[in-house]
This record gives C-alpha cells, sequence and structure tokens, in this order.
C-alpha cells in the first residue's frame, strides 16, 4: 500500500517539483489538442476538393482531327488547353532559338512528347489572361506563336515568353498519349 | 491611467491593454470563473451548457453544409447526396449536424423538464424562464426549416402541412399562406427562403441565449432544493467545480452523440426522406420528427381545424404564464409529494402525445391523444393553480449548506449550533 505513492510519475508536492496535478494538467492539455485536431480537421478536410471534382481533373482529347497546323482548345480543370499540331517549319523555327535569349531558358524538346504536338494552359503567366493565337486569324505576336491582349506578352511557337511582362513560359501540364491520336491530360 | 478605462486586474501586460479597454477577461472571469454558484446541483443542471455545446456543434457543421448544399429544388436532394458521398468527411458533417438536431432537443427537453421539477421559473425568474421558451420556439422554427432542406418526401409533404395550419387563421389566412409559400404551392421560393432563414435563426438564437444567460446572471441560478443560497458558505465559485463536471457531462452526451453518428444515424429519421419530394404522390403517413410529434398530437385531437391549431400554439404560449399560474410558494418539487405525483402525470402524458403523434390518426389513438391534451392543458391551468392553495408541502431545510452539509458538521463551524434555527423560507 504504501508503494502506491511512490508509483506516481512525478515526485510528491514541494513548491518547486512537478507535482502529479501538473502531470495531470499536461496529459490532460495534450489529449484536448489531440481532440480539438480530430474535430477541426474534418471541417477543413471538407473544403478540400470533393470526389466529383476530382474526378473532372482529367480531360481526354482525341487528336485525330486537328489537321497539321491547325489548333484546337479544350477545358481541363476549368482553364484552357492549347493543343496545337505543328508543322515541321513550326518545329524548326522554334528549335533554332538560341537558349540564352530565352527569359524562362527551356529547349523546345523538352516541352514537347512528339515534336508536332504542343500541348500547353492558355494562361498567360503574367495576369492570367488568355493569349491569343489559336485562330487563323488572330494576332499571333511578333514570335508567330501567342499574343497576349492584355499587356502584350508575345509567345513563340513553343509558347516560351520571347518579349513583354510574362516572367515564365506557357505551362505544360502533365499529359499521356493513350494511342498515337488520344491524349489524357492531367 | 486615464479617465474611463477600466481597472484590469490581468497581469499579462498584452491581454491587461485589451481588458483595460474592452474587459472580456475579467468579465469571464467572473461570470465562468468566481461566480458563486449553488453548491448542492446535480447533474440536470449540466443541461443548459450542453444546450450552449450543442448550438456551437449546429452552427458549425450547418456553416460547412452550406458550403455544399444547393437551395433549388431541381438540385437540393442531389446536393445532399454529394455531401454523403463526394465531400470529404460530408457523411460525418451531415450524420453530425441531422442527429444534432435531435440531441438539441433532446437536452432541451431535459433542461426544460428541471424547470419545471425545480421550480426554476418561479419568481423571480420569471423572465429567465420566459426567455427559455422564446429560445425553444426560434429551435422549433429553424428544426422546421431545417428539414424541409433536403427536399425529400417528408420535407415537402412536412411544409405542405405545416404552412397550410396558417390558413386556418380567418381574414388573414390564405394571405399569410400565399406569402410563406412565395407562390401557390410549396416550391422552388419557398424552399429558397426556407433556407435563407434557417441560416438565419440560430444567430437570433444565439443572442436570445445571450440574454437567457445574463438574466440568469443576475438572479443567480435555482438549485434543488429551492431554497435562495444565503451566503457564501451556500456556494462555490463557478471554476474549477462546475467546469470539471461540465465537462463529465460534455464527454457522457459526447457518447451518446457519437453512438447516434456513428452506429444509428438514420434511426430517428424517416426513411420516406430519402425518396426524393413528388409534389404527386403523398406519402400514406405525413409524420414531423419525433420531437414534434407531441404537438402534432394535440393538432390532430381536435376535430376543429382552426381549434386545432390554436390548441396546438397555445400548448407552448401557455408556458409563458406558467410562474403565474403555479401559486405555490415552495419551488421545488423534492417538498411538494402532491405536485410531484401530478408532474409525474404530465411527463407521462407528454410521452403519450408523443407516441399518439407518431401514429396514424385514427382509433384508439384519437381518444387517446384527446384524453392526454386534456390533463396536459388541466396541469397548467387547474392543478398547478389548485395545488398551490391546499397542498401543504414539506419543511423546507434553513440552507444549502445546512442541508448538504448536515447540522452536525456546521454545529463547531462558523455558524454556532443554536443561532441557525430560522422560519422556514417562503418563495
Amino acid at each position: 500500500m504504501a508503494d502506491m505513492a511512490t508509483q506516481s510519475s512525478a515526485p510528491p508536492a514541494g513548491a518547486p517539483q512537478a507535482t502529479k496535478r501538473d502531470f495531470l494538467a499536461l496529459t490532460a492539455t495534450a489529449f484536448a489538442a489531440v481532440g480539438v485536431g480530430a474535430i477541426v480537421w474534418p471541417f477543413i478536410s471538407s473544403m478540400n476538393p470533393a470526389r466529383d471534382v476530382l474526378a473532372m481533373a482529367s480531360t481526354e482529347v482525341d487528336l485525330a482531327p486537328i489537321a497539321t497546323g491547325m489548333a484546337v482548345t479544350v477545358m481541363w480543370r476549368g482553364k484552357p488547353v492549347f493543343v496545337r499540331n505543328r508543322t515541321a517549319e513550326e518545329i524548326a523555327t522554334a528549335r533554332a532559338v538560341p537558349i540564352s535569349e530565352l527569359r524562362d531558358p527551356q529547349t523546345d524538346q523538352s516541352r514537347v512528347q512528339r515534336d508536332n504536338w504542343l500541348v500547353m494552359v492558355g494562361v498567360c503567366t503574367h495576369l492570367g489572361c488568355v493569349p491569343l493565337g489559336q485562330r487563323p486569324t488572330d494576332v499571333r505576336g511578333d514570335y508567330s506563336g501567342w499574343f497576349c491582349p492584355c499587356h502584350g506578352s508575345h509567345y513563340d511557337g513553343s509558347g516560351r515568353i520571347r518579349k513583354g511582362p510574362a516572367p515564365t513560359n506557357l505551362a505544360v501540364p502533365q499529359y499521356t498519349f493513350l494511342t498515337p491520336t488520344q491524349i489524357r491530360i492531367g | 491611467m486615464a479617465i474611463g478605462l477600466h481597472k484590469s486586474e490581468v497581469k499579462n501586460p498584452l491581454l491587461r491593454w485589451v481588458d483595460e479597454r474592452l474587459p472580456v477577461i475579467t468579465m469571464i472571469q467572473k461570470e465562468y470563473g468566481t461566480f458563486p454558484t449553488p453548491r448542492n446541483f446535480n447533474y440536470f443542471w449540466n443541461f443548459g451548457a450542453l444546450a450552449m455545446i450543442n448550438l456551437m456543434i449546429m452552427i458549425a457543421t450547418g456553416i460547412f453544409l452550406a458550403m455544399h448544399y444547393q437551395p433549388n429544388t431541381v438540385m437540393a436532394f442531389e446536393s445532399v447526396e454529394r455531401i454523403m458521398r463526394d465531400v470529404n468527411y460530408g457523411w460525418l458533417i451531415r450524420y453530425v449536424h441531422m442527429n444534432g438536431a435531435s440531441m438539441f432537443f433532446i437536452v432541451v427537453y431535459i433542461h426544460i423538464f428541471r424547470g419545471l421539477y425545480y421550480g426554476s421559473y418561479k419568481a423571480p425568474r420569471e423572465l429567465l424562464w420566459m426567455l427559455g421558451v422564446v429560445i425553444f420556439l426560434l429551435m422549433m422554427a429553424t428544426a422546421f426549416m431545417g428539414y424541409v432542406l433536403p427536399w425529400g418526401q417528408m420535407s415537402l409533404w412536412g411544409a405542405v402541412v405545416i404552412t397550410n395550419l396558417f390558413s386556418a387563421f380567418p381574414v388573414v389566412g390564405d394571405f399569410i399562406v400565399t406569402l410563406l409559400w412565395g407562390g401557390f404551392s410549396v416550391d422552388n421560393p419557398t424552399l429558397n427562403r426556407f433556407f435563407a432563414l434557417h441560416y438565419l435563426m440560430p444567430f437570433m438564437i444565439v443572442g436570445v441565449v445571450f440574454l437567457h444567460v445574463t438574466a440568469l446572471h443576475i438572479t443567480g441560478s435555482n438549485n434543488p432544493l429551492g431554497v435562495e443560497p444565503k451566503g457564501p458558505q451556500d456556494t462555490i465559485p463557478f471554476h474549477p467545480y462546475y467546469t470539471i463536471k461540465d465537462t463529465v457531462g460534455i464527454v457522457v452526451y459526447l457518447m451518446v452523440f457519437a453512438a447516434l453518428v456513428f452506429f444509428s444515424p438514420n434511426y430517428l429519421g424517416h426513411p420516406d426522406n430519402y425518396i426524393p419530394a413528388n409534389p404527386l404522390s403523398t406519402p400514406a403517413h405525413i409524420v414531423p420528427e419525433w420531437y414534434f410529434l407531441p404537438y402534432y398530437a394535440i393538432l390532430r385531437a381536435v376535430p376543429d381545424k382552426l381549434g386545432g391549431v390554436i390548441l396546438m400554439f397555445s400548448s407552448i404560449l401557455v408556458w409563458f404564464a406558467l410562474p403565474w399560474l403555479d401559486s405555490s410558494k415552495v419551488r421545488s418539487m423534492n417538498f411538494r409529494p402532491v405536485a410531484r405525483i401530478f408532474f409525474l402525470l404530465w411527463c407521462v402524458s407528454f410521452g403519450v402525445l408523443m407516441y399518439c403523434g407518431g401514429k396514424p390518426a385514427e382509433e384508439p389513438y384519437v381518444t387517446v391523444s384527446r384524453i392526454a391534451t386534456a390533463y396536459y392543458f388541466a396541469y397548467f391551468l387547474v392543478i398547478l393553480p389548485l395545488l398551490g392553495r391546499f397542498e401543504r408541502p414539506m419543511p423546507l431545510p434553513e440552507s444549502i449548506s445546512r442541508a448538504v452539509l448536515g447540522a452536525k458538521a456546521l454545529g463547531g463551524g462558523p455558524l454556532p449550533a443554536g443561532a441557525a434555527a430560522k422560519p422556514m423560507e417562503k418563495a
């Protein structure tokens, strides 16, 4: 029976020493903190994208109808994606650009999986407008690529920033070739 | 220190600066720290705090549900199913909110029954009691509108029945109903405005709860003996004694809540509400949620439409008059053996009404409802007023401390043995 006093995990009461009360207070507070976390997490998590939103996170694109020299715009995760079937000249021009001239140095080869298919998120990296250049009638800017009318960013035939305020090249999303004529973006 | 700043006792300099200008810390310490509380509370006194916790849970879960819910007849039902299936932890938030409503009424009914038994509605707590009835009415309105939102069969048809009630009123009846509907039937405009009001009313409840607690802190709490505290020997500081006791109560409450949410979340609900609302098909038995069943039974007990509506509303409005109907000078039914029996019978009649309210409006339930309704009203309007005059209550203890600690324990204490004999207390 006398042993019970020594079984507490802190020495008995004394002004500067930790007491059993302190131990209890500490463990109770720790458990309360875990409890609060356990309660708060589901609320915060519920604000993350729900399963149906995540299911819409991939878009499949059929490339067969896109002729050489043509481009289409598809929606992916609420944003436009430019898919262009480039001509041989466009590819050659893009590859002839010295990397040192680029604000955001990237080779054309690193931006495509198959040379003629250019897939990019059509959102200007400056402040988010959709650049022109998908249609043959569009203004294509000084580098025969895309041109953002909002603040005058010029992108080249590989979607790289050449002139204007945009800091980086048009983003290339993650995509996979399911077949030679079908890609899945995201 | 300049004129006007509050004289704060807070030590931490930053908190002191705030407290001098807005004495919230001093207020919390006074109202929930040192506040002198009768030392003889039993666990029935936990339920006010539980109701407050429940209100916070409902507001939190409700706000997060509202981020995903669509208040349009075309999308409402599906948006709830989306919450259940696609939103992360949506099933949990929805089930907590749904069962939280039932828990809220369980907690509040026990809280009210405590008030009825221990005479907490008597002077000087009449206004406190009436504010409580206002809170209850707001809760009923909020719960009713909330149940409509999932737009199931019971949502729609419950709304149809209850809104149609108002047509019973002469002259203005149809105008009121059309105004409520926003159209010619319960339809999209109705659903939309019910959502807006359902979001609003809990915050009105918070306001009235604030008044309710303020009124309580003026008069001080009642206690199981119904004898007012006479001095510091009758009270203990709220913290740590009742903060810890409330914590125990909260844990038990959460266990009951969790059992419902995780093991039988649809037990208290009606399966028909998982059928999307169909205005062309009336369910065989329209019933409200369990907590409305007693009033539903009273409504259907009266053969006349307007009579039923009036009696149903009166069944709650009569609670406002209770402080003046009960003429007894003794608060707690611990000392009113006759009243206790009648009160027990009243609780039984409440339960009988709840049971009958869930049954079809046929015999024998109609007759039983009528008898239970008659007793329900007789208790308030006849029995309590008469009992006050004719009942002989038991002798009251002189004080709380004397009753709790015993005369012997106090014999050698601050009060000298003989001097504590005081005449029986009158309320």
